[in-house]
């Protein structure tokens, strides 16, 4: 009666064919007080309208707590429920634990139930590392944990975080007059971090809001996959990027036809890449310069040519020199002895 | 390696059964009784052999609840969190700088309305290392909501364990409750222990219902959001309004054990020791209460009228009925297993509490002498005590004596 992993059923939500077929309920509506252009609260919508009714949401702290969940004007048509800012993994694994050992007791009704955890750049790839790592690690539970990308601490105030770009301009990397960047790392590379680092994983994806079908699809498929999964989405923020709300969506489009932001799904370890992601990877589609989206944002006005190139070279590194381009960072040439 | 003594043969299922067993092992064995859904682990002596019992108890076919072993103290707190406010009957513990790190979790849980229950094996504060008891780790929450007893028995160990899922779990209360076990000398202890049957406390427990505050989709609610200066005040109201009630829920709930298993505990909230007669008394937490007692009977033998009251329940401090006991007395001394460096008079936390209770609740101001030993896991010892008597004597007598003393000390 050997059990290896004591998996229970999903609710094997199919994808949606296309944006007609979308379902029109919400379960994300009025009530926050998000930014204009706020792509962070797109992903909120599009996340609960795909994982649907009978679903347990719990949300760490960062933007879309504060801006999002006042007392008294909640726009959660699910339970929801704020969680701490490094605990969104442990929040997805205490829910998940809880209706698995009240149903196998009898005390509550059996049924797949989605439970996802968001958190933002600060709270996953920063300080909620560790829990969500942990998370990723139990085969037993069904949870997602869905990181909402807007690259800085941007509900206190715009600070860098670990996902923030090279030499980004924030409230913590402020250009000086002796010191241009004030930012030397480069963004956590988080989906393969969590599919490399966790092998029982089935579903690692990226995503973004410019490509809302894609994102609800990928929610959905990570809900009915089994075990736990992680999507990183990148969600453009007029406020802590500095540019016009109008952009929002462009902005999101120009991060993946650069090939700064590849799309991408891995589902029991198969890759498969979406979009212009794939055409850049098969040659159908030539990426655009990195300048294109670099100077559309405030954020980068301090930047300079040899910081243009700079980022260039490490975004064509990417896809010239990496073993899987845009994703794993091993040189394609492996040494033998 | 822990190994578990559960007595329970087949044949005398049914019936109280008596065990040799640790105070840790006591814990374990009424979190199978209470049948508590999550449990989560994180290594850190003392406190963690109650986890070893726990995880042979599931392993055994025991115990039916999910096992977690976290990656640190700050998520075992937290997954237990959110596994209560999702239905389920929770355990967790931890000890030392293990708790502190779980600080964040153990902030929040009261102010979330989370009966969780913890076993705090009070352990010393880093830096410098010692696995001893220290009373610092437990009382760092003393002002968060959490409610907070200190035990000096496995029998007494198991039976609180017992009695506070109930007094959690009750829709008046809703908060976080840990039970203190000094470390070494109740963890790692054997007594013999009566363990009573799963029916009795079936009788005793009733099922944890979260009500209106579940969190499930047949219940769509929105916990915690971001309240700011509109409200923050009136929902910190509501939690205030659970300490006016707590000492009233505990009475309740230990009368109701004493008619379930026949066990009394006579007045909940701390026990007196040859107190009747007695000029002066010692005060403490936790399991110095042995060398006091020893000490009091050898000192009685000697003539010298000293009793012993030894405080159960910290959160609540039932400041009304320790004010009204000790007034009694010509002089107190207050052994103190915790400092509060800075503090008034530079004593103790329970010295300090003490103090302040009988300023509003006792009639006569004798004079409270703070004693700080038995740190990192020293002993207190019979010596130890007949000195600090002496000197709750000499105040007695109108001698002036430091209001803080430290015992024990090396030179």
């Amino acid at each position: 009666m050997s059990t290896f992993v004591d998996e229970k059923p999903t609710q094997e939500l199919e994808a949606f064919k296309g944006v007609k077929k979308v379902p029109h309920e919400e379960y994300y509506t009025s009530g926050h007080r998000t930014c204009q252009g706020c792509e962070s609260a797109q992903i909120m919508k599009l996340m609960a309208k795909a994982a649907g009714p009978r679903t347990i949401i719990l949300g760490s702290t960062g933007c879309m707590y504060v801006a999002n969940t006042s007392y008294y004007a909640t726009p959660w048509g699910v339970p929801w429920m704020h969680t701490q800012l490094g605990s969104s993994g442990s929040a997805a694994l205490g829910a998940a634990a809880s209706l698995r050992v009240q149903m196998r007791k009898g005390v509550m009704k059996d049924e797949p139930i989605n439970v996802i955890a968001f958190c933002g750049d600060g709270g996953g790839a920063d300080m909620g590392l560790g829990a969500i790592s942990a998370t990723m690690c139990h085969p037993d539970y069904n949870l997602l944990i869905l990181m909402y990308d807007n690259e800085s601490y941007a509900n206190t105030d715009i600070q860098i975080s670990g996902t923030s770009p090279y030499g980004v301009n924030t409230s913590f990397s402020t250009p000086g007059k002796v010191k241009r960047i004030m930012n030397h790392r480069w963004k956590k590379n988080m989906a393969p971090l969590m599919l490399v680092g966790h092998p029982t994983v089935k579903y690692v994806g990226t995503i973004s809001t410019s490509y809302p079908l894609q994102a609800m699809n990928s929610v959905r498929k990570a809900l009915s996959v089994g075990g736990p999964t992680f999507i990183h989405c990148l969600n453009p923020c007029p406020k802590g990027w500095d540019f016009d709300p109008v952009l929002s969506f462009e902005l999101g489009e120009l991060a993946v036809n650069t090939g700064i932001w590849p799309l991408y799904e891995v589902e029991n370890g198969k890759l498969k890449l979406y979009g212009k992601t794939e055409q850049i990877a098969s040659g159908r589609f030539k990426r655009l310069p990195v300048r294109d989206y670099l100077l559309k944002q405030g954020r980068f006005a301090h930047f300079i040519e040899e910081d243009i190139d700079y980022f260039q070279s490490k975004i064509d590194d990417m896809w010239n020199k990496w073993l899987v381009p845009g994703i794993i960072p091993l040189q394609k040439d492996i040494e033998t002895e | 390696m822990a190994t578990l003594t559960l007595p329970v043969e087949e044949k005398k299922k049914g019936t109280e059964q008596e065990a040799l067993i640790t105070g840790a092992e006591a814990i374990a064995i009424a979190c199978k009784l209470a049948n508590v859904d999550v449990v989560t682990a994180y290594p850190i002596r003392p406190y963690d052999t109650v986890m070893q019992y726990i995880s042979q108890l599931v392993a055994d076919g025991e115990m039916d609840c999910e096992y977690i072993v976290a990656e640190g103290e700050h998520s075992q707190f937290e997954i237990v969190k959110h596994a209560s406010v999702c239905g389920a009957r929770v355990f967790c513990g931890s000890s030392g700088v293990g708790w502190m790190y779980a600080m964040e979790a153990l902030t929040v849980t009261p102010a979330l309305r989370i009966p969780l229950i913890a076993m705090v094996g009070n352990r010393a504060l880093d830096d410098p290392g010692a696995f001893g008891v220290e009373h610092n780790d437990a009382l760092a929450v003393r002002d968060l909501g959490w409610m907070l007893t200190w035990v000096d028995s496995a029998q007494e160990a198991l039976d609180t364990a017992l009695i506070a899922y109930r007094v959690a779990e009750d829709r008046r209360m809703f908060v976080p409750l840990a039970i203190s076990c000094d470390g070494a000398f109740l963890t790692h202890s054997q007594a013999l222990v009566k363990i009573p049957t799963a029916e009795q406390v079936k009788k005793f427990l009733p099922a944890y219902n979260r009500g209106d505050l579940l969190l499930h989709p047949d219940n769509v609610i929105s916990v915690a959001p971001q309240v700011n200066e509109d409200w923050v005040m009136e929902i910190r109201r509501q939690n205030f309004a659970v300490t006016e009630i707590a000492c009233d829920v505990i009475r309740e709930v230990y009368a109701e054990f004493e008619k379930t298993f026949g066990r009394k505990y006579g007045n909940p909230f701390f026990e007196e020791y040859m107190t009747e007669d007695a000029e002066v008394v010692l005060l403490g937490m936790g399991t110095l209460s042995t060398p006091v007692k020893v000490a009091i009977r050898k000192m009685r033998e000697q003539g010298k009228k000293v009793g012993f009251v030894r405080l159960r329940w910290f959160r609540p401090f039932a400041g009304k009925e320790i004010g009204k006991c000790l007034e009694r007395f010509k002089a107190i001394g207050v052994l103190d297993r915790d400092f509060s460096f800075g503090s008034p008079d530079l004593s103790g936390v329970v010295a300090t509490e003490v103090r302040s209770a009988m300023y509003s609740n006792s009639k006569t101001r004798p004079p409270v002498i703070g004693f700080i030993g038995g740190l990192g896991g020293r002993e207190v010892t019979v010596p130890d005590v007949e000195s600090m008597t002496d000197i709750v004597f000499q105040a007695a007598q109108g001698k002036a004596q430091p209001l803080t003393q430290w015992i024990g000390l090396r030179g």
